[in-house]
């Protein structure tokens, strides 16, 4: 029995490739397996080829398999492309319509499934997507009642004949394979999970949820790759809580229509990717020039200009921390998990507005769109603070007199009322200002107001800002990465160790105000630190240098070709630098 | 009840003598006392430019925000809290230059809020050069050889993107153009109303003498009807632009605000900001 399955199915885009992963990945979720897809598509709308890459086993995973165990094609050129990975333990399984041939220098064995031809007898080619479902759960010995549930909730809308149509294409698919491969049925068999019942999503889907749960009732966004999901999501389920989504007409008109609602008093927010948030970076400066809450989502691409708008890369950390003219206060966080995603998209909010500042949540493409299993969300973990926020009565005041919305307080932090309060009357100005907003250019005045905004990054209150995971009182080599590079580096942080080489690992979930002090320790009792990440430049490796030091034990591995680190590569890489 | 003084604050303006802002700003005083709006009940959304200043010479809540952008943080600011009086406010570079996309989209919207650009047909603020309002030919500090670009025609704009409400003013009438704000502030939409307001600065051609001498009130056109969205066309059209009063009024007009499927009654800035832990499953259900 297999401890960890490595699947892929793949084709033209548009031919239902998506479905077909998502539905075998769908029951194997509710088997109780921990799943990590990874999805190859382009930027186009039909044709092209896409694949869809799930990892599955009965422990948690966050990273992408080395090779590949079984491949379902249903095109050549899916065959081409994604050969390679496949080693003498796997299989092809491919459409006998396109009359597959398997490469000379192929490890594995092809066979030739009819799954269009089963599929159109049984009345609508569509269906070829479960007739290789079925045919899958036959190598992984997987009764095909196991599907049915997952059926029911798909097709159960269009009625029980479609139902009963797809769960015959599953059982046609599995048929027809126990008769092509015989003995290798049921080779792939995974070691039994624990059937318990946990949460499969897209990193876009957890900070959705995190932005409802956390109150936020408004986000403005224009549509981009990989963010859509997210104000999707909130077009369908705001207005069940009162609340709208407006897709505006550019990324400009997104992040101000949030900061406006934000001087409202409402939680809002948008999400885009490297684009928008460069259209974005004086908008920001507002927020935190005038003290606004203003929350917004990074999902970072691949870059610079349109870049790779399908593919991963982590190159928008220093455009993040320092993209906007001037200097304001910001904070920036970077999830590396569907829980985080969660649990910080919510601590995002609470910060934006506790400090009247803006917070930026980054995820990348990888954590943003690779569906994984994430486990349940605890809902006794929601809080909402919303800091110096004054809603109640206020008192009189010489109505010529203007409110200390910007009042210098020990903390930076002035009270904050609302338009619409009486009493409360004050001035917003992206222009420096007093203490009542009326702009002012004096000195001191200058001074006093810019230490006040820039004090208030003393007072983040952000639970656990680095992920640990330090065995070793004194280590080899600490690996430091950030997002989504953490799944790679889970893996093979054991490995390392059962090699000898002691190896501890922290991932950084708060890159700004950058928590030193947090990960000091684990630098200074590193022979060597290797920074990890998804861009060409070593950017994390430099802002840990700018707020820790270290230079002289600090390497980079980048890797800025569009892919995420698979872990095999990452170890190979890591040795190399160790030697 | 709140009297225009009572809109009046003690920031002495930094506009030149004779700017037609100040108009503008006396204006809009006049208009949200006449209306019945309590000081605290208004927000003036600006941009930047010399126009930009004027939120903070109001007795309201103002946000002077970012060039161009008074209409976006305007319109947000409505959705977070509709019971609010927003007016959004800005120059003719503001509405018809660098926040020019806002302007069409803010106008197929309809939100609930009142625009007013104040139109000098110049940049002021940076001191002196070509707007997307000066007409062809005119000589600024960009445009030493004339200006090879046509003008922007406002109002045929606003009519062609839909607008609800278009209506024009003259800083020389504020008895107008009070009424023009008043109409705008009941409008149920998106209420347009650019607003020629001279810079006595930079602007030596279209002065207040050149508007009274081109300017036709459409009061004074016999049988003009502003529910007629053709005959408004028609005439702007005929008259260059250079008419004031409502343009047109769309007395159907329903808010976006009342077309979005769910969106709460209450100003959602009062909505609760908790889930009850059922609604929490029930979301998180769909995921598993």
């Amino acid at each position: 029995m297999l401890h960890q399955l490595s699947w892929k199915v793949g084709g033209q885009q548009g031919e239902g490739i998506e479905s077909t992963g998502e539905i075998f990945a769908m029951a194997m979720n509710r088997l109780g397996y921990y799943l990590y897809g990874y999805r190859h598509f382009s930027s186009r709308i039909k044709g092209g080829h896409t694949n869809n890459k799930i990892t599955v086993r009965p422990t948690p995973v966050r990273a992408i398999a080395d090779d590949l165990d079984i491949l379902v094609a249903f095109d050549q050129e899916t065959i081409e492309v994604n050969y390679k990975e496949l080693t003498e333990d796997s299989i092809i399984l491919a459409d006998s319509k396109f009359e597959p041939v398997n490469p000379e220098d192929s490890k594995a064995p092809l066979f030739a499934v009819p799954f269009t031809e089963i599929a159109s007898e049984l009345g609508t080619s569509l269906m070829k997507n479960m007739v290789a479902i079925g045919s899958t759960a036959a190598l992984l010995n997987l009764p095909i009642e196991n599907f049915q549930e997952v059926v029911d909730e798909i097709f159960g809308r269009k009625g029980e004949e479609v139902v009963k149509k797809n769960m015959e294409a599953i059982r046609r698919g599995y048929e027809a394979t126990c008769e092509l491969i015989g003995d290798k049925v049921g080779k792939w068999e995974l070691e039994p999970a624990d059937g318990k019942r946990r949460l499969f999503m897209i990193g876009n889907d957890a900070v959705a949820l995190g932005a409802i749960a956390a109150g936020a009732r408004f986000m403005a966004a224009y549509p981009i790759t990989p963010a859509s999901e997210i104000m999707e999501y909130l077009i369908k389920k705001l207005p069940k809580f009162g609340g709208t989504v407006i897709q505006t007409e550019d990324e400009i008109s997104a992040c101000t229509m949030a900061i406006g609602a934000n001087y409202g008093g409402v939680r809002a927010f948008t999400a885009s990717a490297g684009p928008g948030l460069s259209l974005m970076m004086e908008s920001i400066g507002l927020s935190g020039m005038t003290e606004q809450p203003l929350v917004i989502v990074d999902t970072q691409r691949g870059g610079p200009s349109t870049g790779l708008p399908t593919k991963q890369e982590q190159s928008d950390l220093m455009a993040m921390l320092y993209g906007t003219h001037g200097e304001i206060p910001k904070v920036v966080i970077a999830p590396s998990t569907i829980e985080e995603a969660f649990y910080d998209t919510i601590q995002a909010f609470n910060i934006a507005e506790e400090l009247q500042l803006p917070v930026i949540v980054m995820t990348d493409l990888q954590l943003a769109l690779g569906k994984q299993t994430a486990e349940p969300f605890d809902y006794s973990k929601i809080e909402i603070r919303r800091g110096k926020l004054n809603l109640g009565e206020l008192p009189e005041k010489d109505p010529k007199e203007d409110f200390k919305r910007f009042e210098v307080t020990e903390d930076g932090i002035s009270p904050r009322v609302l338009p619409g309060q009486l009493h409360g009357i004050h001035k917003v100005t992206g222009n420096e200002h007093d203490e009542t907003g009326k702009p002012a250019e004096a000195p001191l005045n200058r001074k006093a107001q810019m230490d006040k905004r820039l004090r208030k990054l003393n007072y983040v209150k952000f639970k656990d800002p680095v992920y640990v995971d330090a065995p070793h009182e004194e280590a080899d080599v600490l690996i430091v990465g950030f997002n989504s590079t953490r799944g790679a580096i889970e893996e093979i942080r054991p490995q390392l160790d059962g090699e000898g080489i002691k190896t501890n690992h922290v991932h950084v979930r708060l890159i700004h105000p950058f928590p030193a002090n947090e990960l000091r320790p684990f630098v200074d009792r590193a022979k060597k630190i290797i920074v990890v990440e998804n861009n060409a430049t070593g950017q994390l490796a430099n802002i840990l240098k700018m707020n820790i030091g270290a230079h002289d034990k600090i390497y980079s591995i980048t890797k800025y070709d569009g892919t995420p680190f698979l872990p095999r590569e990452l170890k190979t890489r890591v040795k190399e630098l160790l030697d | 009840m709140a009297t225009f003084k009572d809109f009046r604050n003690n920031v002495k303006p930094n506009w030149c003598p004779g700017c037609g802002d100040f108009s503008v700003q006396a204006a809009i005083q006049r208009a949200a006392a006449n209306v019945g709006i309590e000081p605290h009940e208004l927000a003036i959304v600006s941009g930047i430019g010399c126009s930009g200043r004027i939120s903070g010479y109001i007795n309201a809540y103002g946000f002077h925000g970012t060039h161009g952008r008074a209409l976006p943080i305007a319109q947000g600011l409505k959705i977070a809290n509709r019971n609010l009086n927003v007016i959004a406010t800005g120059g003719d570079g503001d509405g018809y230059a660098i926040g020019m996309a806002h302007t069409v989209h803010a106008i197929r919207r309809n939100i609930d809020i009142t625009y007013i650009v104040m139109d000098n047909q110049i940049y002021g603020l940076t001191k002196g050069q070509t707007s997307p309002r000066s007409a062809y030919g005119f000589v600024t500090k960009s445009t030493p050889y004339g200006s090879k670009e046509t003008s922007i025609k406002p109002v045929e704009l606003a009519l062609s993107a839909g607008a609800t409400f278009v209506a024009q003013g003259f800083s020389s009438d504020i008895k107008e153009l009070t009424a023009i704000i008043e109409a705008g502030i009941q409008h149920k939409g998106f209420a347009f109303i650019n607003v020629f307001s001279p810079c006595v600065t930079y602007n030596k051609i279209n002065t207040y003498e050149w508007f009274k001498e081109h300017l036709t009130k459409l009061s004074d056109i016999e049988g003009y009807d502003p529910r007629n969205r053709d005959l408004a066309m028609q005439t702007v059209m005929e008259k260059d632009g250079l008419v004031t009063g409502i343009v047109y009024q769309d007395p159907e007009s329903v808010p976006y605000e009342e077309r979005i499927e769910g969106f709460s009654e209450k100003p959602l800035v009062e909505a609760d900001l908790t889930i009850s832990e059922t609604q929490f499953n029930e979301l998180v259900k769909e995921f598993m």
